[in-house]
């Protein structure tokens, strides 16, 4: 049996164990050994990724399934495809540049790098699990090492944000849970395999229960991606956050709850999810719209990321729930596949630039300027060129460039989008008009205009910082001009995950 | 001859008990501990018979003129009871260190008599032995919540729990003449053949009456009020085995009752109505409380509340989840080492910091490591976090309510999880994110304490990461067989 997805999956945690016999005082061992930690973990994933055959990018390879708690068919079942692996990959390459960008907290080092590891994998469990209940355990596991971190490392209303952000996740991961337990009971066979489910369809025969099962994961998944109006915990628990927290916040955690989309309701609970597609999509509209809006009218640029956020998730779930009404219709069939490629890139994307983006907000604010007011700066581009060439492109990312990451995952979006629900599209797209305007205004107010004397003495970014970020800026760039290779692989996983509604 | 060979262990116990008074006469003040150890020595010795006999998964056979039930249920709850004395035991050393009292070794040895008490309930299959196992249990419980005499509060906390305790007996007596009258017998199988027959008014009326003095015993909502203040007041072992070891033995007696004698119909909406108040009441309430022992007890309202869902769900179930009988077992072997183990912290922070307020709790991030985490692993498993051991017992909960038609029940849970959250969070973000004062100096836990909390701590990890062969065991003590 293949364990190389334990093995990526489990890393973390024995990092996590050897930290706890480091001494407190060595903090220079720390940071090696979460470094080398992440950094191992994250090369183990890419060789996972290389070894990994794209031709069968819809089939789950490196198996692993194991008894575990026999008595109640509950299995240890991992497996990767076109979907989880890229999501693998983002995850384990953020968690070790945030431990590369972290190098420098002072406060409670040890602690900080276990929580970090702790919550790799409890991150990458939920993208690996391939069984209910050990899907749901690493869906909470990941909540509580963010809750500390948020609550230990965080700014000033920590406290209010780490709780919230824990209440909020709670009410939608018990909701699932019993979405859970109502599926396994009405199952013709009961098990907690999610393939084996969607296989059997057990709530296909029953309206009532279907709808009530929809509502539990709906509520799990749209309190985390987050939609409209679950969101408010999310300003909060981004800006109260330390940076490398937000960092995986906006990048893995919210990918969590658009993967529960993709990966679970859509096939479980095809013709629920169809009842409901209009309502969540004009939901995704509303997120999309009203999160541009919110942004622009933010003079807090950590808040304006945060909001972004909320925006760029609208497009993903407008995507996601344009091909569940699509569903079963053969002649909408490539445009839903195209709504999910662009979907699933878009989880990427919004990953790799928005990550980037906390990271370049915490640079500036972290440990130089101190404030985050857009209009306190000016004219950076003068003193600092290295950081305001790597924001201009982050932001232009974030906006939709053509030639960056972001553009090729909106067009994919708007583009199946298009064909399944015309007018709700048209309304999206005012989004991403907003968005430029306010990523346009905000370079232009940051690094361009006369130099503000206040930051004459600002240094550049240095060594560490550059290398948190230029791997990040290259995925940008890449996967901007190359998009095939990762779009061929996502589509063969999602026709392969269409190909199951019947 | 068979009959007095099947309860060994009870007679091991009673014998114990006598041991540990004979030793207690012949031990300087200073070194009572020797009691305690005997104690856990002997509780030990115990244990192993009940596990070694192989009593877990014996034949279920009626000892005693059929009054007395030799089956796996009844082992199972012997072995709570075992651990549960154990940990207290443990728990009563920690706490009685440096504490001046001429009492320390009759307590010791009350905790014993207490853990017999305990068996004899939920082994008890005749309303009479039923009735004196209880009075038994209570009686020795109310000497230890007033054991501290010199303490106003545990004075308080003694006659407080005697007079409640008293009107509850009372009244599920009165209870029990109502079936007794009906049917005849006293016999609870016996009660099951003649009862069926009869107006389901009049069994809820005796339901009811008999509930008042099992729902003492769990401290479920309505019958709940004397919780806080003898948790309060008592002893903090005290109330650590009121918590775990009385509520056990209350639902053994209660599933007993019920699931024999009684036909479901008569109860199964009133029981559910008492799971929803109870989960209610106990965790609003104990959003408010600033004592880390009161905030314990309407938290313990709470749990016997998520566990009352277990009772009224009564599908079966072709596999281990869905079933309540065996979600209640599961949930009350987890609750066991979990809220010892919180008393447990609770008991290393009042003797070194002698306070029992949550407030004062910040900084032991800080100044108490090991307590603090401890804590936190106990907090996360009374919420229902997994990996940890409630979070598995909650899931069989819930699933046994959704399969046998409670959803209701199951959304109230969640919600009332959520809520929980709160206040259990409360105390972890006390000791992890406001900062100890600069001169705070650091608390050290003795070796005893950090026993017992790794013992705890293990055992909510264990039970919740590896439960399969918890449920095995489970799934045979969860049969309560017709004779």
């Amino acid at each position: 049996m293949n364990t190389l997805l334990s093995f990526i999956l489990w890393l973390p945690v024995i990092g996590a164990l050897v930290l706890l016999f480091v001494p407190r005082g060595r903090v220079e061992t720390i940071r090696a050994v979460a470094l080398i930690t992440t950094l191992f973990t994250f090369a183990v994933s890419v060789a996972a990724g290389l070894d990994f055959d794209r031709a069968r990018a819809g089939t789950m390879q490196f198996v692993e399934l194991r008894p575990w708690i026999p008595s109640v068919g509950i299995t240890y079942h991992l497996g990767a495809d076109g979907l989880s692996l890229p999501l693998v990959i983002l995850t384990t390459l953020l968690t070790m540049l945030c431990v590369i960008y972290s190098w420098r907290v002072e406060l409670r080092p040890k602690e900080y790098m276990i929580l970090f590891l702790l919550l790799e994998t409890g991150l990458l469990g939920v993208f690996l699990s391939l069984d209910f209940f050990l899907f749901y355990v690493f869906w909470e596991v990941s909540l509580v090492p963010m809750y500390f971190i948020i609550g230990i490392w965080g700014g000033a209303r920590r406290a209010y944000a780490a709780i919230k952000f824990f209440l909020y996740t709670l009410v939608g991961s018990l909701a699932m849970l019993l979405a859970i337990l109502l599926v396994y009971f009405n199952a013709p066979q009961r098990t907690f395999d999610i393939l084996a489910l969607i296989q059997q369809q057990p709530l296909a025969h029953s309206l009532v229960l279907a709808n009530l099962a929809f509502v539990g994961f709906f509520l799990g998944f749209a309190i985390k991606v987050p939609m409209f109006p679950f969101h408010t915990w999310l300003p909060d628990a981004h800006v109260e956050a330390p940076t490398a927290g937000s960092v995986l916040l906006a990048a893995v955690l919210l990918k969590l709850g658009t993967y529960g989309f993709v990966r679970i309701l859509l096939p479980l609970l095809p013709e629920a999810f169809g009842r409901f597609a209009y309502a969540v999509a004009v939901l995704a509209v509303i997120a999309a719209v009203y999160g541009a809006l919110v942004a622009m009218s933010q003079t807090d640029l950590k808040k304006l990321v945060a909001y972004s956020s909320v925006n760029h998730m609208g497009y993903v779930m407008l995507a996601v729930a344009a091909a569940a009404a699509a569903a079963g219709q053969k002649t909408l069939a490539n445009a839903a596949a195209t709504a999910l490629n662009g979907a699933t890139v878009q989880m990427l994307a919004h990953g790799v630039i928005t990550g980037a983006l906390f990271f370049l907000v915490g640079v500036i604010y972290d440990y130089r300027a101190h404030t985050r007011g857009v209009y306190d700066f000016g004219g950076l581009q003068a003193r600092l060129p290295v950081y305001s060439g790597i924001t201009t492109v982050a932001m232009l990312g974030s906006l939709g460039l053509p030639g960056l990451m972001g553009f090729v995952a909106e067009f994919l979006i708007f583009l199946g989008a298009f064909q399944i629900y015309p007018r709700l599209t048209v309304l999206a797209l005012v989004g991403v008009v907003i968005t430029v305007a306010y990523f346009l205004r905000v370079i232009y107010r940051i690094f361009w205009g006369p130099l503000n004397p206040r930051w004459a003495a600002l240094v550049d970014m240095d060594v560490r910082e550059q290398w948190a970020l230029y791997p990040l800026v290259a995925l940008m760039l890449f996967f901007g001009i190359f998009p095939r290779g990762l779009v061929d692989a996502v589509n063969l996983a999602m026709n392969a995950l269409l190909g199951l509604i019947r | 001859m068979t009959d007095v060979s099947a309860i060994i262990p009870e007679l091991m116990l009673a014998a114990l008990g006598m041991v540990l008074l004979t030793v207690d006469l012949f031990t300087a003040p200073g070194r009572k501990r020797t009691v305690a150890w005997v104690g856990v020595v002997g509780l030990l010795v115990v244990l192993a018979r009940v596990l070694g006999a192989g009593m877990l998964t014996a034949p279920a056979r009626l000892v005693f003129s059929a009054t007395y039930a030799v089956d796996p249920f009844a082992a199972f709850f012997k072995v709570i009871a075992l651990l549960s004395g154990i940990l207290v035991l443990f728990a009563a050393m920690e706490f009685f260190r440096g504490r001046e009292t001429h009492y320390e070794g009759e307590v010791y040895s009350l905790i014993v008599f207490m853990v017999l008490g305990l068996v004899l309930m939920a082994a008890a299959a005749d309303l009479i032995l039923l009735f004196l196992a209880i009075e038994f249990v209570s009686l020795v419980s109310y000497v230890l919540a007033g054991s501290l005499k010199n303490d106003r509060k545990s004075n308080e906390a003694g006659v407080k729990y005697f007079f409640y305790g008293a009107a509850a007996t009372a009244v599920m007596l009165y209870g029990f003449t109502y079936l007794y009258g009906a049917a005849g017998t006293t016999n609870l199988y016996r009660l099951a053949e003649r009862l069926a027959s009869l107006n389901p008014g009049f069994l809820a009326l005796a339901a009811v009456l008999v509930l008042a003095g099992l729902g003492y015993k769990i401290s479920a909502v309505p019958f709940h009020q004397w919780t806080p203040d003898v948790y309060e007041g008592a002893p903090t072992p005290i109330t650590a085995f009121l918590s775990v070891g009385s509520k056990a033995a209350g639902f053994a007696a209660l599933l007993r009752v019920l699931y024999i004698a009684l036909p479901p119909a008569a109860w199964v909406t009133i029981v559910a109505g008492i799971a929803a108040v109870s989960m209610i009441l106990g965790n609003l309430v104990a959003l408010s409380e600033q004592n880390i022992k009161r905030m314990l007890a309407y938290s313990s309202i709470a749990h016997a509340g998520y566990m009352l869902i277990g009772v009224v769900a009564l599908a079966a179930s072709p596999t281990a989840v869905g079933q309540g009988v065996g979600a209640i077992l599961y949930y009350l072997l987890a609750y066991t080492f979990t809220n010892t183990g919180a008393f447990a912290v609770a008991i290393v922070i009042e003797r070194t910091l002698g306070s029992d307020a949550i407030p004062d709790y910040v900084g032991l991030s800080r100044r108490a490591p090991f307590s603090a985490f401890a804590m936190t692993v106990f907090m996360l498993s009374l919420t229902g976090i997994p990996p940890t051991a409630l979070f598995f017992g909650k899931f069989l909960l819930f699933g046994a309510a959704i399969n046998s038609g409670f959803l209701w029940l199951a959304v109230l849970g969640i919600l009332n999880t959520v809520v929980s959250l709160a206040y259990y969070f409360g105390v972890v973000r006390a000791m992890y994110q406001a900062p100890a004062g600069a001169d705070a100096p650091a608390l050290r836990e003795t070796p005893l304490a950090r026993l017992l909390l790794a013992v705890t701590i293990l055992g909510t990890l264990v039970i919740g990461i590896f439960p399969n062969q918890f449920i095995q065991v489970i799934s045979a003590a969860s049969v309560l067989g017709k004779f």
